[in-house]
């Protein structure tokens, strides 16, 4: 007798899910080591998975990086961008923060010297040519700035103050021809005068051929010359050559001359205090690297 | 079994499509590793179930329900063998064995060849294999699984959608008779 398709095909169905809840059933008493079948078919299919890994991971990195460029053009652009705008914003920040170490060292040398007056001021404009050293500042008549007041900034003399208008003045640097100081050896106590030639190296002159000099001696303000007070650094000796009847003393200035964005003027010849060379070196800002940018404020007592 | 025929019940002509030599087994076995591969690669789609979308296919084109059934074991117990060791051989077996059989009864019984109705049928198939699937992990694995919840829902409209795509793609399988 012959069963109907139709039967033969529900037989069929009842038998593979007897079959499959039978070997569900084994599982489930059994422990979950791997079976042989699951081997064997994941040993089959691991080589086209891996070439379709292979060939996807190609594919998707042909369609990132050949075709789907477009946000990435926008997105370069925007990064571009922002990093310039971030650029400017580092170079703004490092500006405030060399002019704030620069003033934050004004303020402590007047903390230092609370009971002599002095007058804080910006450079503003320096000598046109070669020929002369010398720097315009912001302060002038209406400040109590005069002629020959000495100029200093907490690292050491600058130059004296040469003409004055109402609300500016002229300083004569150390290094101009013209330009000096009284000053001494600080060891050997011998005084001379340091001046000028023109460059960014100082001169000590009048310093006898039998005196005897060291290279890297400091040099400070004797006060001799009625213009700066006593002990202001002016520099540290260089090179010696000996000559006759003076030995040649080359002298590299203690303040930064070439670089002076803010300056101090004595208004009077007291002595100052000024700090140790070891503890000068270690200010921030002092370094030589401040930037070009204008304080916002300047010290004035 | 390849041969075209068709099956003449009342007034209904419902023809039996056969396919190029060895397109249900690539297209089985494609199906397979895609699937494998969607929660590496496109965690997104893991949401698709492509061996049933494949089994409801041949299913319903065949309709055979001693082949449809066949068919979904086989692909079912590979998908539970590449499903990795939590899943136990038989779990995906099951649901799919029943979808085939039911796809192919249905399939010869009804013109399925609109995209509406493929689209219903195969909601309705992706709803009834993961009651199946809800079953067998009740019953026999005693584990915890709820009926119902909206991610089903999404998934069998998610795969209604793409099964109806999918099965105007491999429509360009069949062998003209």
């Amino acid at each position: 007798m012959a069963i109907p398709s139709r039967h033969k095909s529900l037989a069929l169905l009842a038998g593979v899910l007897l079959a499959q809840v039978l070997l569900l059933a084994l599982q489930i008493k059994r422990d979950s080591r791997g079976r042989l079948i699951r081997v064997w078919a994941v040993s089959a299919v691991t080589p086209f998975e891996r070439g379709g890994s292979w060939g996807f991971g190609r594919l998707r990195g042909v369609w990132t990086h050949y075709f789907a460029l477009q946000s990435t053009s926008r997105e370069n652009e925007a990064l571009r961008i922002e990093n310039d705008s971030l650029k400017l914003t580092i170079s703004q920040l490092q500006s405030k923060a060399a002019e704030a170490d620069r003033l934050g060292s004004l303020l402590n040398f007047k903390n230092l010297n609370a009971k002599v007056p002095m007058v804080g001021a910006r450079v503003i404009g320096a000598s046109a040519g070669t020929a002369s050293r010398t720097i315009e500042i912001d302060r002038g008549e209406r400040d109590g700035i005069r002629r020959n007041q000495p100029v200093i900034t907490p690292d050491g003399a600058v130059g004296k103050v040469i003409e004055t208008y109402l609300d500016s003045a002229q300083v004569l640097l150390l290094t101009d021809k013209d330009g000096g100081a009284g000053a001494m050896l600080v060891e050997s106590r011998i005084q001379s005068p340091v001046g000028g030639t023109g460059e960014p190296i100082l001169t000590m002159k009048y310093v006898a051929g039998d005196d005897k000099v060291n290279v890297g001696e400091r040099i400070v303000t004797s006060g001799m010359d009625k213009i700066f007070p006593r002990d202001v650094p002016v520099g540290t000796v260089t090179e010696v050559k000996q000559g006759y009847p003076f030995k040649q003393i080359q002298v590299r200035p203690a303040a930064k001359l070439d670089r002076l964005e803010e300056v101090i003027v004595l208004l009077t010849a007291e002595p100052l205090e000024f700090k140790k060379e070891s503890e000068v070196q270690s200010v921030p800002g002092s370094d030589g690297n401040a930037s070009t940018a204008q304080p916002a404020a300047v010290v004035k007592p | 079994m390849n041969e075209t025929y068709e099956l003449r019940s009342g007034e209904t002509h419902i023809e039996v499509h056969k396919f190029f030599p060895g397109a249900i087994l690539i297209v089985s076995a494609a199906a397979l590793m895609l699937q494998a591969a969607f929660p590496v690669y496109l965690p997104k789609l893991d949401i698709l179930d492509l061996p049933l979308l494949i089994t409801i296919y041949f299913g319903l084109s065949r309709r055979n329900p001693s082949t449809g059934l066949l068919l979904g074991m086989t692909i079912g117990l590979a998908q539970d063998a590449l499903s990795g060791p939590t899943v136990p051989l038989g779990f995906y077996g099951i649901g799919k064995t029943v979808i085939g059989y039911l796809a192919s009864s249905i399939g010869a019984r009804l013109d399925t060849e609109h995209p509406a109705a493929r689209f219903a049928l195969t909601m309705g198939f992706v709803v009834v294999h993961q009651a199946v699937l809800v079953l067998t992990r009740r019953l026999l694995l005693a584990q915890p699984e709820p009926w119902f919840n909206v991610h089903l829902a999404i998934g069998a409209a998610v795969n209604a959608v793409a099964g109806t795509l999918l099965f105007l793609l491999l429509d360009r399988l069949r062998r003209s008779s």
